[in-house]
């Protein structure tokens, strides 16, 4: 029982910081059918970022999420300009490649910077945990699931009330419909890359105490992202969140009842599984 | 109010409109009737400009809307009721409306318009906290028509808003058409329904493959023995 609810509580912590990712993936992917394969990447800039921040100004990872959600935020807006905008409506195939070089050219940017080795954050918390009636939860695990619970609740206000939130779903759901309103969908586009590149940062710098940083480190969180919205349903923001932490949960059982080699084939069984019952994911609905 | 001059457009290798000449005046209603794939809605979205004239120009009180941008449009006064309603599905009939009045012009009058656009549709004051991908038919036509009002139009441009709707909805959504010009917007509307459409508009276009074959009052164009040959089944 202590060893289920263990993990449990850990799946449901790391699955906070996935739903996040995956989050940042599906609000790109709904505003601009865009699949965005530089996401890990990104994120994998955002855990540079929290790293230099530590070791070079002693600035709190946690404490930095203050200046990576915005520079972030920046360097997302600025990509898409750039580069996104550009291939909107062209063929599903540009628009891949597009993204998987603008994730290369980050990832082997960050080899020449800063060699491949790896490298760790290290805080006086790093490893200290809470207990509680048995059971011991990470102190860094925990602090980022608080972090990212109020970022998300954040962005869903944002999303459902404000005007511009509003017009950001409004070009998510008809972009013509949107242009129609007078709502200029280039600047939403612009938005909501910059937004979901926030978010993946954001994931990258809740992480960086507790793993690894390396320039690769994003392809495997490209991935599961990917599976993440999928599995919730491609554009929706709730199917990302509950993606994200159905993700943690069965990767965390699995390595603590399997084995963690096997984690991950646990983890795409579930995913196959669900897309059999439900193709177009938990909260999809299917598009024509 | 709105003039298009010579307009041409292809999409790709097709052409689709030839030398296209039109006026809308300042509190008209005005017509562009035709069958499928006339050109009808193509003419509208090149005012719109969700897609861009290949040559010809279309002035908006004077002004040349060349270069502008769809939000730009919009911002100018000219509002579409596009065809198919395209309601945003995935929201509620107040927030459509509420994205009706998107642009910043038209935000401090939202609370006034949306009592106006209820009084006018009391079925939707009924149902606004329903999504709109829910509604029937006839329902999302009059969301449509009350969002587009909601940005202050002073040019509407309707396309096809009785596609689809049972004979009781096309009676309501023309005569609210007529109430929205007596209001004094000025109104472009395009239709397959010849009949209803001529009845009620001032001045009417026909257009036959992509050009303008006919003009006048839509009282004479009701008289026309190519019209009553072609649309009218007479």
């Amino acid at each position: 029982m202590i060893l289920f609810l263990q993990s449990l509580i850990s799946g449901i912590l790391i699955g906070g910081v996935y739903a996040l990712i995956g989050i940042g993936l599906t609000i790109i992917f709904g505003v601009m059918r865009v699949i965005n394969f530089a996401h890990g990447d990104i994120m994998m800039v955002g855990m540079y970022m929290t790293y230099f921040l530590f070791t070079l100004f002693g600035i709190d990872p946690f404490v930095s999420v203050l200046i990576t959600i915005p520079m972030m935020f920046i360097f997302g807006g600025i990509m898409q300009k750039l580069f996104i905008n550009r291939i909107l409506g062209s063929l599903p195939q540009n628009q891949i490649l597009l993204t998987i070089g603008l994730g290369l050219i980050m990832s082997n940017s960050a080899m020449l910077a800063f060699t491949s080795d790896y490298k760790i954050l290290t805080t006086s918390y790093s490893s200290s945990s809470y207990r509680l009636a048995g059971l011991s939860i990470s102190k860094p695990l925990a602090i980022s699931f608080l972090i990212t619970v109020a970022i998300t609740a954040i962005l869903y206000w944002f999303l459902m009330r404000t005007d511009t939130g509003q017009a950001i779903r409004a070009t998510a759901q008809d972009r013509e419909a949107a242009q129609l309103m007078g709502i200029n969908v280039k600047r939403m586009s612009v938005l909501a890359f910059g937004i979901g590149s926030a978010m993946a940062g954001t994931a990258g710098a809740l992480i960086s105490p507790t793993y690894y940083i390396f320039p690769q480190v994003g392809s495997a969180f490209t991935l599961k992202a990917f599976v993440i919205t999928v599995l919730g349903g491609m554009g929706s923001i709730v199917g990302a969140t509950l993606g994200g932490v159905i993700i943690g949960v069965v990767e965390s059982m699995g390595a603590a009842y399997i084995s963690s080699d096997w984690k991950d084939v646990v983890v795409f069984t579930i995913f196959l599984l669900v897309l059999l019952i439900k193709p177009s994911g938990l909260m999809g609905t299917s598009r024509t | 109010m709105l003039t298009i001059n010579k307009l041409n457009f292809s999409y790709g290798d097709l052409k689709v409109l030839w030398d296209i000449d039109l006026q809308v005046n300042e509190g008209e209603i005005v017509t562009v009737v035709g069958a499928n794939g006339a050109g009808k809605s193509t003419t509208l979205k090149n005012i719109s400009h969700l897609v861009r004239p290949t040559s010809g120009t279309i002035t908006f009180n004077g002004q040349n809307l060349h270069g502008l941008e769809s939000h730009q449009v919009v911002e100018r006064g000219i509002v579409q009721v596009p065809e198919g309603r395209k309601i945003f599905p995935e929201m509620t009939v107040l927030e459509n409306l509420r994205m009706g009045s998107y642009i910043q012009s038209a935000r401090k009058d939202r609370e006034a318009n949306v009592e106006r656009v209820f009084g006018m549709f009391p079925r939707l004051k009924e149902r606004e906290k329903q999504l709109g991908g829910t509604m029937s038919g006839g329902e999302q036509q009059m969301l449509a028509i009350a969002r587009g009002l909601m940005a202050n139009p002073k040019l509407l441009l309707m396309d096809e808003p009785s596609l689809g709707l049972s004979p009781l909805f096309v009676k309501i959504i023309f005569e609210i058409i007529q109430e929205i010009n007596r209001q004094g917007v000025t109104i472009l509307l395009v239709e397959q329904n010849v009949f209803q459409s001529l009845k009620i508009a001032h001045r009417a276009y026909v257009l036959e493959t992509g050009r303008v074959v006919l003009s006048g009052t839509g009282a004479d164009l009701l008289d026309d023995e190519h019209v009553k040959k072609a649309f009218l089944g007479m």
